[in-house]
């Protein structure tokens, strides 16, 4: 049945970004801003003009780019990016990974500082510490991730300087990497200043990303903890003499998981589209950062480019999210 | 596949842990060979001839580490010998002679020739070959060179040709190198013969150079320079305030203000070759020449630089700013409300009636655009104008100005660092260039002869002589000339430039 998921998935997957494609290449001819308007200098007159159109082949019929273009992307060429000079497609892969890292980081801090908030918030229900718990939650909640990272810069870079602001890793350290994953390759190879390095300068970035979405997990997981300790299987384990701790730990976030999995699995996809903004404030040099610059200078190719590789990623967190609550849930699984 | 062993994960654990905890202070860090500069924008590609980035004016500090133009610019737009030692053009003007700088090196060792002048000055001047100002290069040809000198015919006569040499896509590129690796291949690995060399390059991150010990113009002051590009204004002054960064630029005037007293820093604050001004585009009331001369005359220019820009900037009533070499300072358009309400009533508007139109502006596109434009909407309410603001983004600007559909007014800001008149009035002002929002045949027809005239004292009085004519008629609303505020370490000495460009290898150097 899994298999079956999978198929299905990703044949939806298919003609999502199909739409996905088809819908940007028309929006950003249609929408203002075109980028020969953006470079083409002061005494430029008309033939000079259409001949920068032209290099960038942006004077054929809309229909006759189109397809051009799409060609390309089906054999995984995605042209060339009119700022950048570089094949697009090389150009994300480069790129790419330092989002994924990034992402991923915010995901664990996310999940552990969340789930550890929501088992010690149910540990301590009904008390003032629950209070406390939910109060600080509140803050979390509310405050969005580029306010977390300006606060963090404050904080951590001007106030008490002890982290590095900007950048990805030392520009004195970025060197010998075989991969774009600095910090899996660092870590695996026992690069481990290195590592270390790289992790100190994506610490106000990840926390910026993962507190907003360790509130969501809080709110909804203590939720979920909260009226499975109320069932009668944990009543039995009570009875039974299991200790408070064991009874939330072994017995109801098993049960309670799979929304906030779910749930974690929807958030993820946001916390990939907030890199835009915190990879900007940090200058890290991932496809957020990348995005903005492509947007600024209407670098069609690249646009597209990042806009198609967003979707892809949005889908397979979607697919893996089902395909986990799937896993851990039966009823789904032969639903 | 890779096995971690308990002792390994532990081993990491502590590793990540020690480095996490070591101190990291930087504010006290004092500069060494290392000069790490927070930038304001990113360098999105190396080529410095073709494609957006050669006209993008902030980038050009980058360019010029790297690579050399064909001739240099001081710090106060005046020009210097760059990898040509002398040029100019013979008595009648329809040849121009090159002399190229002997003894230079390009970056992998091989030497610099006077085939890499003609090639770089063929490769922008090919219409199809995406330089944004082909028609300048394509302005002479066929080449010929004997010795260090070349010689070319001129196909169209250009008087500042010679001044673009200087300014946007004036770089000369390596032929042969250029040719063997291809435009991919020099993006990824690029040379020049300027004072530094690309060492590691990371796109919206850093771009970390190395001096180059062959330099035609003696050793570079850092061994390393760092560009770290940091778009983000909040960002740059935490970066300078907490000593992770050597110097920075382009922060907030308040920031600046700040920031310039504090222990261990400095700042400067000088006006560069940027403009404020407000297009007017002919159509509807905007033909009425009262309604145009009293939006001029409303405007307190002074109180705007003083109130809104903690007095960092210079009042302009023309496009030259006084460094340019067409300024005049006898061009006033003095601030009085009272002839501005003259002038409308003389059209039937007053306060209670008043001429209606919709100007455009940036908002945080330029220190303080929105703002501005807010406190004028105000000052011309006063006086019987009423102004719908209405914000753009800059792509939508330029894509409304090449077509001629700009709103009645719009902000913008306009960047001139060779200083010539040409590239300021001229483009801004004639019919026939895409960037212009006036287009009218009374000027034109003052404008047109400008172009191609020989005689340079002619020339330069010509245009401000226009300049006179445009202020008269009130066809645009300068601003103002901004002011470049540059905080850096107390133990740097900084040259700021009046083109903007904070290049490292001749303007910061140690105190």
């Amino acid at each position: 049945m899994l298999l079956a998921i999978v198929v299905n998935r990703l044949a939806m997957a298919l003609v999502t970004l199909a739409g996905v494609a088809v819908v940007v290449f028309v929006l950003l001819r249609v929408v203002p801003g075109d980028p020969v308007a953006m470079m083409i200098s002061p005494g430029a007159g008309p033939a000079e003009i259409a001949a920068l159109k032209a290099h960038y082949g942006l004077d054929a019929p809309l229909f006759t780019q189109f397809w051009i273009w799409i060609k390309g992307v089906v054999t995984g060429d995605f042209g060339t990016s009119i700022t950048l000079h570089l094949n697009v497609t090389e150009v994300l892969a480069a790129r790419l990974p330092a989002t994924l890292e990034l992402a991923i980081a915010a995901l664990l801090v996310a999940v552990i500082l969340g789930g550890g908030a929501a088992v010690v918030g149910t540990l301590l229900r009904r008390t003032p510490g629950e209070a406390v718990i939910d109060g600080l939650n509140s803050i979390l909640l509310a405050v969005p991730d580029f306010i977390w990272a300006l606060a963090l810069v404050l904080l951590f870079a001007v106030a008490l300087p002890v982290l590095p602001l900007t950048g990805r890793i030392d520009p004195a350290l970025a060197q010998g990497f075989v991969t774009r994953f600095y910090l899996a390759e660092s870590i695996l190879t026992g690069r481990f200043a290195v590592a270390g390095n790289i992790v100190s300068h994506m610490t106000m970035p990840t926390l910026a990303l993962a507190l907003p979405l360790a509130a969501v997990i809080v709110r909804l997981l203590k939720q979920s903890l909260k009226e499975a300790m109320l069932q009668d299987y944990v009543l039995l384990a009570r009875i039974k003499g299991f200790g408070e701790l064991r009874l939330v730990l072994q017995e109801a976030l098993r049960n309670a998981v799979g929304p906030t999995l779910a749930l974690t699995g929807v958030q993820f996809t946001f916390l990939i589209g907030g890199t835009v903004i915190v990879e900007r404030i940090f200058a890290y040099p991932g496809i957020g950062n990348l995005a903005i610059d492509a947007v600024i200078n209407r670098d069609f190719p690249l646009i597209q480019g990042l806009v198609l590789l967003f979707g892809l990623i949005f889908i397979l967190i979607n697919i893996g999210v089902d395909l986990t609550v799937a896993a851990l849930n039966p009823r789904l699984r032969h639903a | 596949m890779f096995n971690v062993t308990r002792r390994q994960a532990l081993a990491a654990s502590g590793g990540l842990l020690t480095t996490l905890l070591a101190p990291q202070r930087f504010a006290s860090a004092a500069v060494g060979n290392t000069l790490n500069i927070a930038y304001n924008v990113n360098l999105p590609s190396f080529d410095p001839q073709v494609g957006p980035s050669s006209v993008n004016p902030t980038i050009q500090a980058i360019y010029r580490s790297v690579f050399d133009q064909y001739i240099g610019q001081k710090p106060d737009l005046s020009f210097e010998p760059g990898l040509l030692t002398g040029w100019g053009w013979n008595d009648d003007k329809t040849k121009v002679w090159m002399d190229v700088r002997e003894n230079v090196v390009w970056h992998d060792g091989t030497p610099f020739t006077p085939e890499d002048v003609i090639w770089s000055i063929q490769r922008e001047g090919k219409p199809d070959g995406g330089n944004p100002v082909s028609f300048i290069w394509a302005g002479i040809d066929n080449f010929k060179v004997d010795g260090k000198r070349i010689t070319a015919d001129v196909k169209q006569y250009d008087p500042v040709i010679f001044k673009w040499m200087a300014f946007l896509t004036g770089y000369i590129l390596p032929k042969a190198y250029f040719e063997k690796v291809g435009p991919q291949g020099f993006e990824k690995a690029p040379i020049g013969t300027g004072p530094y060399m690309v060492d590691a390059y990371e796109g919206n991150a850093y771009l970390r150079l190395k001096a180059n010990p062959k330099y035609w113009g003696g050793k570079p002051p850092f061994e390393t320079v760092v560009f770290k590009f940091v778009p983000d204004a909040t960002s740059r002054v935490a970066e300078i305030e907490s000593g992770s960064s050597d110097v920075t630029l382009e922060v907030p005037y308040e920031e600046y203000d700040r920031l310039r007293v504090k222990a261990g820093l400095h700042g400067e604050c000088k006006p560069i070759s940027d403009i404020a001004q407000i297009f007017i585009t002919n159509g509807g009331v905007m033909d009425d020449k009262n309604v145009r001369l009293a939006m001029c005359h409303a405007v307190d220019k002074d109180a705007i630089i003083k109130r809104l820009l903690r007095g960092y900037g210079v009042r302009i009533d023309t496009l030259e700013a006084p460094e340019y070499a067409a300024y005049d300072p006898s061009i006033k358009v003095a601030h009085d409300p009272e002839l501005a309400k003259k002038l409308l009533a003389a059209s039937g508007y007053s306060k209670e009636k008043p001429v209606k139109f919709t100007i455009q502006t940036t908002r945080g596109f330029k220190p303080k655009d929105y703002e501005m434009i807010q406190a004028i909407v105000g000052m011309w309410r006063d006086v019987g104008i009423d102004a719908n603001i209405e914000i753009y983004e800059i792509a939508k600007h330029f894509e409304l100005r090449m077509s001629h559909k700009l709103a009645p007014a719009a902000f913008y800001n306009w960047g001139n660092a060779i200083g010539d008149p040409t590239c300021s009035t001229g483009f801004a002002m004639f019919s026939k260039s895409p960037h212009s929002a006036w287009h009218s045949d009374d000027l034109d027809a003052k404008i047109g002869p400008l172009w191609g005239e020989k005689d340079e004292k002619k020339r330069i009085q010509g245009w401000k002589d226009v300049d006179r004519y445009i202020a008269e008629q009130g066809y645009i609303l300068p601003l103002l000339q901004y002011a470049q505020p540059i905080l850096y370490k107390s133990e740097l000495k900084v040259t700021p430039n009046t083109s903007g460009a904070l290049q490292p290898a001749t303007l910061v150097a140690k105190a």
